[in-house]
């Protein structure tokens, strides 16, 4: 197994029975109890997710503000004191190094980019390159983190860390103490539901983990897989990257213009997404239900009915909370029209699926 | 896990009843169990010709999609049907109720390629090792 991660909660994973795999270089849990159980244990009460393997890449100095505003697509000038942002890490071809949020721990001081597993090296010199002389710091190492989401995801926090915490707004965060060591505790989330983020020290995040499950058992939490985690960001269509975004995806193709913000300022890459925009972009990120039996997954072509090709499926899943097959992917913009029928290639069979309306689950 | 000592074994994990000429095809325990919950399959039509090592159809679970290899060569007779609108059977009862298909084989000496039961259990021990 070389020299694969391990998060400082993973010895309390297999100890609970998870079916734990290698994630981006991390020994992380995919399943414990079953996929669509806990999907749907986070969509009606409450699940706790080992997070520990995101990065977390520190920006500080006076120079922060104008570093994160060259290197990001959104506006981190309106960001005050623990507010956070999704952002877009984007390169001078106009494509997307990562996505990430940004967490302003004192403006034009202090910020946190809470980054992909996949992406922390790519991303850290990414950033160390185009510094425009900030601090940066890799503090990855640093931090675990475990993510509380669903209806009492806000309950449970509070009952853990004895004050209520509802205070704290959507895209919000703020330091809070558990067992005597600062912690962050974010109500932003990659499920959908309500909840929490919270950034805890490596030494400590088995004893919040632990004191998460204790005081959810009568709300009956439970730990949530990986798996479970992927199919919950499906149904809401939110971006996975190396899947909706990569390298060379245009913001505005993969429906991320809202966080692409080009009259606000001047940031790497801007000129070549304006160009491309103006140009007009061929294709559209759209999501569809298949009305055939079968599920699409990643890279399976999308047809016309006249055999034309569209593009690829990014993402494809059986909905637990629908029971529907459900998928995300790029068409040419002439097939993006809701209610637009079209074909997925699986294997040998052409399949009938669907333009519908995200996020598939409100 | 059950590992029955009549069948024949498949490095990938496919069980095989050979009883005469014809052969029942399935996945095993240890395969169903890696897999997790099947929400899918896709098998062969009667009189398909299917080919000993050779994909002749795929089991889904949420996350994976996993090739079913032929146990021996030959021609489909008879296919599971009930799977495809409820494929529980391929996790509850692997060896039982969640065979695939029967396929009239085409030369015995094929189920020398295979394993017993005891290799089987090896294999399969040293993968969870």
């Amino acid at each position: 197994m070389g020299d694969i991660k391990r998060t400082p909660l993973a010895e309390l994973h297999e100890k609970h029975g998870a079916k734990m795999v290698d994630f981006a270089g991390w020994w992380m849990p995919v399943q414990f109890k079953g996929l669509k159980e806990e999907h749907l244990l986070v969509r009606e009460k409450v699940g706790l997710f080992d997070v520990s393997h995101m990065g977390e890449i520190r920006v500080k100095g006076p120079q922060s503000l104008p570093t994160i505003q060259w290197l990001l697509s959104n506006d981190a000038s309106v960001l005050t004191k623990g507010k956070a942002q999704y952002t877009l890490l984007t390169n001078h071809e106009g494509g997307i190094v990562d996505d990430l949020i940004v967490y302003c721990i004192e403006p034009e001081e202090d910020y946190l980019l809470c980054v992909n597993a996949a992406n922390i090296e790519k991303d850290f010199q990414w950033i160390l390159e185009n510094n425009k002389g900030a601090d940066i710091t890799n503090e990855s190492e640093d931090w675990a983190q475990i993510a509380i989401q669903g209806p009492k995801g806000v309950e449970l926090t509070s009952a853990v860390f004895g004050e209520d915490l509802s205070s704290i707004e959507s895209f919000s965060f703020a330091a809070k103490t558990f067992a005597g060591v600062e912690t962050w505790v974010a109500r932003t989330g990659y499920t959908g539901e309500d909840g929490f983020e919270v950034f805890v020290p490596k030494a400590q995040a088995a004893e919040l983990w632990t004191a998460l499950l204790e005081k959810g058992a009568p709300m009956g939490v439970e730990p949530i897989g990986l798996g479970a985690r992927d199919t919950l960001r499906t149904e809401k269509k939110y971006p996975l990257y190396g899947h909706e975004i990569n390298d060379s995806t245009n913001p505005y193709e993969a429906g991320l213009g809202w966080v692409t913000k080009v009259n606000a300022k001047d940031f790497v890459g801007k000129s070549k997404i304006v160009e491309q925009k103006e140009q007009g972009l061929a294709r559209k990120l759209v999501g569809f239900k298949m009305l055939d039996r079968g599920i699409a997954r990643q890279g399976y072509q999308l047809l016309s009915f006249d055999n034309k090709e569209l593009g690829e499926v990014t993402s494809g899943t059986p909905s637990p909370s629908l029971n529907e097959n459900i998928g995300i992917g790029y068409v040419l913009k002439e097939y993006a029209e809701l209610g637009t029928e079209i074909l997925v290639q699986v294997r040998a069979r052409q399949l009938k699926a669907q333009v519908v309306q995200t996020p598939f689950v409100k | 896990m059950r590992v029955p000592e009549e069948n024949y074994y498949t490095k990938d994990h496919e069980w095989a009843y050979v009883d005469e000429n014809t052969v029942t095809v399935g996945i095993t325990e240890y395969a169903q169990e890696s897999l997790g919950e099947v929400v899918y399959c896709e098998l062969p039509e009667e009189g398909q010709k299917v080919t000993q090592n050779e994909p002749f159809g795929v089991v889904e679970s949420v996350k994976a999609v996993s090739d079913l290899l032929a146990p021996v060569s030959g021609t489909v007779i008879e296919v599971n049907d009930g799977l495809g609108d409820n494929p529980g059977p391929i996790n509850d009862d692997p060896q039982n109720d969640g065979w695939l298909i029967r396929i009239e084989m085409d030369s015995e000496k094929e189920l020398a390629n295979l394993m017993r039961a005891p290799d089987y259990k090896k294999l399969i021990s040293e993968a969870q090792s």
